[in-house]
């Protein structure tokens, strides 16, 4: 049986069974091309979106207008960025999504990671109640909580500000502080002694080794609350009513109520705000993988 | 924990000092947290409490509010356009959900194999969840489009007549969770395979020794061992799917003749266009309620099919 190759190929066959197989016939050759050929159409499909973007966005109006579709925009109408730009503010855009991104990330960092610290490493009452009591918060709607802290915002005069896009995350969350508590309980309690006998407490031990061991799984939570601000759109449509207050994925939505049919100027713009997020994954492509890995198998 | 160490260096203190320590311990493990329990008590457990208050009155923010006990729950509950929107609510969870695991655990399943170039597959699989949902509401919005989109040409090209998607009434929602299932089955994808390579490799050499086919190692093996993670993907997506907003929001408003309205659309149009503050508290309590009925019913029911032990 060739067939039974694929699906658990070969380096953790034993020798044994690898005799009891043989040498790898023409069916399983073929059943690898299939293989292949099924994940090379998905792969496709996940990419055509985004490249009919990219077509779209160097297209004359008239040129996205055609039918049949064309695919490579001849000439390719690079000023279609720049009249975009010229006539809807995207730096500005831009700069007001990084300025909450950043400042929501720092602020998640330092407030999960000492959360984190507490549950994983301090005796105190109420710890397990209060841990289960943080996790089910994940269950709890965001539109359940979104009037009332509309009016609690709102009340601190913080209405069409940046505050209420990212202050709340300086006050803990449930996903980063459950993955950096997992991180944190895998460091050895040897570490803790040997520092508490040379007389450091426990902020010292988490400022001077739990942080610096913690770099990676920092680095995967800053990577998705960077992300989460960055995509936010919920927050933004709510609390923002000035133009030059927008971020890039609402200014986005409201480009699109004024170019509405004008799809070249509409995509180069959705390429534009796409970009910056998608260069951040492909540097950084391993922490989100492990992000995900992370809350996934201790869930 | 107070390190074992530290109690050994310091055997037979008096008891008050010990007990002085373990409060300070406790102490200071509450200034760590502060910054947590002020978030849980005003960002989660407050507003979720306010919420409850604000869902029996009357109240467009700019007049005080009035109390009308249930009246707002019981509109939404005979009304038909409530009744509409919780039951497309649910036609897009039923749907999505199933169709999003189904596609994740196949990819994952695939891209489990040690095939060439797995990590830049599961790259590729990966990038419509890092992209923003507006913007792939807008792409998909053009690739939609029954005139000059790349969806309805190909399907002409195959002797198919491609439906008016996003402007008709039975094809909008199938469009906006085609759409939701390529934006978002990654995620689900990669805990997926976190939970196969989690699989010890010698259960399934010997179940092979043993002259198990594929099939059945695969119903006997990998699906039983793979439980946990499942029950862990089925709650999350159905969390999440009852909560879907944006893709709506961009891409259809809720149209045509509300056949994409949905409860978070719902609510937020209630609140922050219509001004009416106590309905949608009340229409979001209800979501609430679905959701947590069917995170415990998951959870209840999950002993009856899932493997802890192997």
């Amino acid at each position: 049986m060739d067939t039974l190759r694929t699906l658990n190929p070969t380096p953790t066959l034993t020798p044994a069974a690898k005799k009891r197989h043989g040498q790898p016939g023409p069916l399983y050759w073929l059943q690898r091309l299939g293989l292949h050929a099924i994940i090379w159409v998905g792969a496709l499909a996940m990419v055509l979106p985004f490249l009919w973007m990219i077509s779209t966005s160097l297209k004359s109006q008239g040129e996205a207008m055609t039918y049949p579709p064309v695919w490579i925009p001849r000439p390719a109408l690079w000023s279609n960025y720049v009249d975009v730009v010229q006539s809807f503010p995207f730096e500005l855009f831009g700069l007001n999504s990084l300025k909450i991104a950043l400042l929501g990330t720092l602020g998640q960092l330092i407030s999960t990671s000492l959360a984190a610290y507490a549950f994983a490493r301090m005796k105190f009452p109420g710890r397990n109640v209060l841990f289960v009591l943080l996790l089910a918060t994940l269950m709890i709607p965001s539109h359940v909580t979104m009037i009332p802290t509309f009016l609690l915002f709102n009340a601190l005069g913080w209405f069409n500000t940046h505050y209420p896009l990212f202050v709340p995350a300086w006050f803990g969350g449930a996903f980063g502080t459950f993955l950096v508590r997992q991180f944190f309980q895998t460091i050895p309690m040897d570490y803790n002694d040997a520092a508490a006998i040379d007389g450091a407490g426990h902020f010292r031990i988490f400022t001077s080794i739990y942080i610096p061991l913690a770099k990676p799984v920092l680095a995967t939570l800053s990577l998705f609350t960077f992300m989460n601000h960055w995509n936010e759109f919920l927050l933004p449509v709510i609390y923002l009513t000035d133009q030059d207050k927008m971020t890039l994925t609402v200014g986005l939505s409201f480009f699109r109520l004024q170019y509405n049919t004008l799809y070249h100027y509409l995509m180069a713009g959705t390429v534009l705000s796409t970009i910056p997020i998608f260069v951040l994954f492909v540097v950084l492509q391993k922490y989100f993988v492990q992000g995900i890995v992370m809350s996934g198998l201790k869930g | 924990m107070v390190s074992p160490l530290r109690d050994q260096t310091q055997p037979i203190r008096s008891s008050p000092t010990l007990q002085r320590r373990k409060v300070s311990e406790a102490l200071l493990a509450y200034l760590f947290l502060l910054p947590t329990l002020f978030g849980l008590l005003f960002f989660s457990l407050g507003p979720v409490i306010a919420g409850f208050l604000i869902s029996f009155t009357n109240w467009n923010i700019f007049l005080p509010p009035q109390w009308v006990g249930l009246d707002n729950y019981q509109t939404l509950l005979t009304q038909d356009l409530p009744r509409k929107v919780f039951s497309n609510t649910l036609y897009y969870t039923l749907v999505n959900v199933p169709l999003n695991m189904t596609v994740a655990l196949g990819m994952a399943l695939l891209l489990n194999l040690r095939l060439r170039g797995v990590s830049f597959y599961r790259a590729v699989y990966f990038l419509p969840v890092v992209s923003s949902t507006v913007a792939a509401s807008l792409i998909w919005t053009w690739l939609y489009s029954p005139n000059f989109g790349p969806i309805n040409y190909f399907l002409g090209e195959i002797g198919i007549k491609g439906p008016p998607w996003l402007a008709s009434t039975t094809w909008a929602m199938p469009a906006v969770i085609i759409m939701s299932v390529w934006k978002g089955f990654g995620t689900n994808m990669l805990i997926f395979l976190a939970g196969l390579q989690g699989i010890p490799q010698e259960l399934i050499e010997a179940s092979m020794i043993d002259g198990a086919n594929r099939w059945q190692r695969f119903w006997r093996i990998t699906w039983p061992l793979l439980t946990p993670t499942t029950f862990f993907v089925l709650v999350i997506s159905c969390i999440a799917s009852f909560q879907v907003f944006e893709q709506v929001f961009v891409m259809t408003e809720g149209g045509p003749a509300y056949a994409t309205s949905v409860m978070g659309l719902f609510i937020y149009l209630n609140a922050f266009r219509y001004n009416n503050m106590g309905y949608a508290a009340a229409a979001a309590y209800i979501l609430f309620a679905l959701i947590l009925a069917i995170t415990l019913a998951q959870l209840k029911l999950q002993r009856r099919w899932t493997h802890y032990e192997l």
